[in-house]
């Protein structure tokens, strides 16, 4: 079916105005960065990605999910004390293992927020085991995690106290453990050290009765607004489920982030100009048509990458990698299309007759050639880890993109500016 | 017209010759796995006025690291150090040890740690995806060639592309082994993802030929013999063969003369693929059809 110039005309005029709202939304300032802005992966902006493996052999598998929520709530927490413009924490699973992944892109200085993230401290309590000369402190199932806030306050008398909130099961914990040791010390350890390094007997307040119902308070001489508040920070820090640790870590320093970026940029710059040059050369009028369709084609995709992902498309180095592949094969189909057509003329059928039959007769070596690239992408995009996914999204979606753009933009443009 | 058919044992020699070439030097050099796979840490440090021996004697028996292979790239000025796993809490430590020892200049650039959990579960993935890619392939040609049967067998079209695939892999494969012997490229994860796109890359050109062929041999059956059809139909397609390939072959130029320096033995793998793609669509892939006809028919007969 052969449409009449002037819907082609309305068509190219609708794909224009989209392309340009689409170039104002991708556009890295002004409306675009109001819009879901983009997300710079670490090997653009430098950072740290550090990714932690969780530790649940003690933890029973049906409380895993909630005590890995905690764990990610509580890291949150401590990366956004180190002041990072957009820290993301996520949760990865697979099968029964747990990771949780840290980034933290855009920061200059990274100084010690690696280690002190990596620090989180595991808290628990320990009863205490005297027999005869030796004491022994022996682990209980309350740990940091059933702690649910821990605060500074004040008594009636204006002295300083500590107190503590558990939540339902750790308050049925608490009460087991404080009625078998009333008038005797529980400890309170961190990383398998007292919470006071330095003062035993600080770290083991004495249990004056049996307390039900999750809400403890620890006051006495010993505690001061210093040391109330102290054991605030280690309370909050401490409520680690799981004792966390570090396997995988990428830094990326700032300068050689910015320089990757600019390198990369320039490259796909030349590399774009050179396949729009070859096009011109080659195929001449169409040519033109070709490059056009291939600007469009950058500005639609890079809109789709914006808008693909849910919470936003991060974009990596091996991400504008593969984008700038796919802007070299974007024009394959133009190329196959035109010498079909070139093929017709020869045959002699007319201009306009010859790209019609181009555009039909080349469609099926277009699909079957793009198809086995979209298979591999797509299966780089569900068996890889993030750094290849970046690339297998964009070389897949480029490559559907790039068969609109060159098919329908192409025939579009033609059919309303070439003369019958 | 070229007479691709009448050379062909010359071309046949020629890729001969690298496939077993390739395969040698995998076999004998084996591949210098990353430390995706094998874990470990790689650290990238701008180290002024030194060079890699003393680096490598710095780390080895000062702060006793055991090194597996120290490189260093001129253009950038930028020592690779791989080695076994580095905390971060030492690397901190290491750092002020090596800028005491070579000066301020002294600049961290990159740093990656993998522990053995992690390079267990990356080597996993890394080798599902390149079977599921092989399968995935596999099943695509037979399904991209189920309408094509006489004279020649459309399992012979699969068989055949799938054949030059294997050509186009083992090339660069062989190619990373010699890199990793002396240049000490390690073969990471991104080693594996251009083999794939290069597998897919490879398939295209060879689906255009054979695409034609088979539409020639509905029009010139019984005007033409099969090695005439197939030779018109390279002719016909070779130029858009190589044209398709070389707006590739230009972008990837680009970010291997321009882009970063992480990217080049990726982008390297992948331009040398898709030009033996390219080779091997117009000179193996279809002359090894003609080959493969004559010879079956001989036998019937």
């Amino acid at each position: 079916m052969v449409k009449s110039w002037k819907v082609n005309f309305a068509i190219f005029i609708l794909v224009l105005v989209v392309t340009a709202v689409t170039a104002a939304f991708v556009y890295p300032a002004k409306w675009g960065v109001k819009h879901s802005p983009w997300r710079m992966g670490l090997d653009i902006v430098g950072g740290s990605a550090l990714v932690y493996q969780i530790d649940l052999s003690g933890i029973n598998q049906k409380d895993y999910s909630a005590v890995v929520a905690g764990l990610k709530d509580v890291i949150s927490k401590r990366v956004n004390l180190y002041g990072v413009a957009e820290p993301r924490v996520n949760i990865a699973q697979k099968g029964d293992t747990y990771q949780l992944v840290v980034e933290l892109a855009g920061v200059k200085d990274l100084g010690d927020a690696v280690k002190q993230i990596g620090a989180v401290p595991v808290l628990d309590f320990r009863e205490v085991q005297q027999s005869g000369q030796s004491v022994s402190f022996s682990p209980t199932s309350l740990t940091g995690r059933y702690v649910t806030n821990a605060a500074l306050g004040f008594d009636s008398l204006s002295k300083p106290i500590f107190t503590f909130t558990l939540n339902d099961e750790g308050a049925k914990i608490f009460e087991d453990l404080t009625s078998r040791n009333v008038n005797k010390p529980i400890c309170i350890f961190v990383d398998n050290n007292f919470i006071f390094p330095d003062d035993p007997s600080g770290s083991c307040p004495r249990v004056n009765e049996v307390i039900s119902g999750g809400k403890a308070q620890i006051s006495g001489s010993g505690i001061t607004a210093d040391v109330a508040k102290q054991l605030v920070d280690r309370f909050n820090a401490g409520a680690l489920a799981a004792p966390i640790t570090l396997v995988n870590q990428r830094t990326v320093s700032a300068s050689a982030a910015a320089d990757a970026l600019h390198k990369i940029l320039i490259a796909g710059a030349v590399g774009t100009l050179l396949v729009a040059l070859f096009m011109l050369l080659s195929y001449g009028t169409l040519g033109v048509f070709a490059c056009i369709a291939l600007i469009m084609y950058t500005i639609l995709s890079l809109g789709i990458f914006k808008m693909a992902v849910p919470g936003g498309f991060t974009l990596t180095l091996a991400g504008i990698a593969g984008f700038i592949l796919s802007i070299g094969m974007a024009v394959d189909a133009n190329i196959l299309i035109f010498e079909r057509s070139r093929e017709e003329v020869k045959k002699g059928l007319s201009w306009h007759a010859a790209i019609e039959e181009g555009f039909r007769r080349a469609w099926p070596s277009i699909r079957d050639s793009n198809m086995s690239t979209i298979i591999t992408s797509a299966i780089l995009y569900f068996f890889t880890s993030d750094f290849v996914r970046g690339f297998a999204l964009t070389l897949g979606l480029g490559v559907l993109v790039s068969m609109f753009s060159a098919i329908f933009v192409t025939r579009t443009m033609l059919e309303s500016f070439l003369e019958k | 017209m070229i007479n691709f058919i009448k050379y062909r044992n010359l071309f046949f020699w020629i890729s001969g010759v690298l496939v077993a070439a390739g395969i040698a030097a995998v076999l004998v050099f084996g591949f210098r796995l990353g430390i995706d796979f094998t874990s470990g840490s790689l650290w990238q440090l701008e180290i002024p006025a030194t060079d890699a021996n003393t680096v490598n004697t710095f780390f080895t028996s000062t702060l006793h690291i055991e090194t597996s292979n120290v490189s260093y790239d001129s253009q950038s000025g930028v020592y690779s150090i791989t080695s076994k796993e580095i905390s971060d809490q030492a690397r901190q430590q290491y750092l002020g040890e090596l800028k005491q020892r070579f000066g301020d200049g002294v600049k961290d650039v990159d740093f990656w740690n993998v522990s053995p959990s992690v390079s267990k579960e990356l080597k996993q993935n890394a080798v599902l995806a390149i079977a599921f890619v092989l399968i995935g392939i596999s099943l695509y040609v037979a399904f991209a060639f189920r309408k094509v049967s006489r004279p020649v067998n459309s399992w012979k079209y699969g068989f055949i592309t799938l054949l030059s695939l294997a050509h186009d892999v083992i090339i660069p494969a062989g190619m990373y082994a010699v890199l990793g012997k002396y240049l000490g490229v390690a073969a990471d994860t991104n080693f594996m993802v251009a083999l794939l796109v290069v597998m897919g890359f490879s398939v295209h050109d060879t689906i255009v030929v054979f695409d034609r062929i088979r539409e020639n041999l509905i029009i010139y059956r019984g005007k033409e013999d099969l090695s005439g059809i197939v030779n018109r139909s390279i002719n016909e397609t070779m130029r858009r063969s190589v044209s398709t390939s070389f707006t590739l072959i230009l972008v990837l130029l680009a970010i291997f003369f321009m882009g970063p320096l992480s990217l080049r033995f990726f982008v390297l793998t992948i331009l040398v693929g898709t030009v033996v793609g390219t080779y091997s669509s117009i000179f193996i892939a279809s002359p090894l059809l003609v080959v493969w006809q004559k010879l079956s028919e001989r036998k019937r007969v």
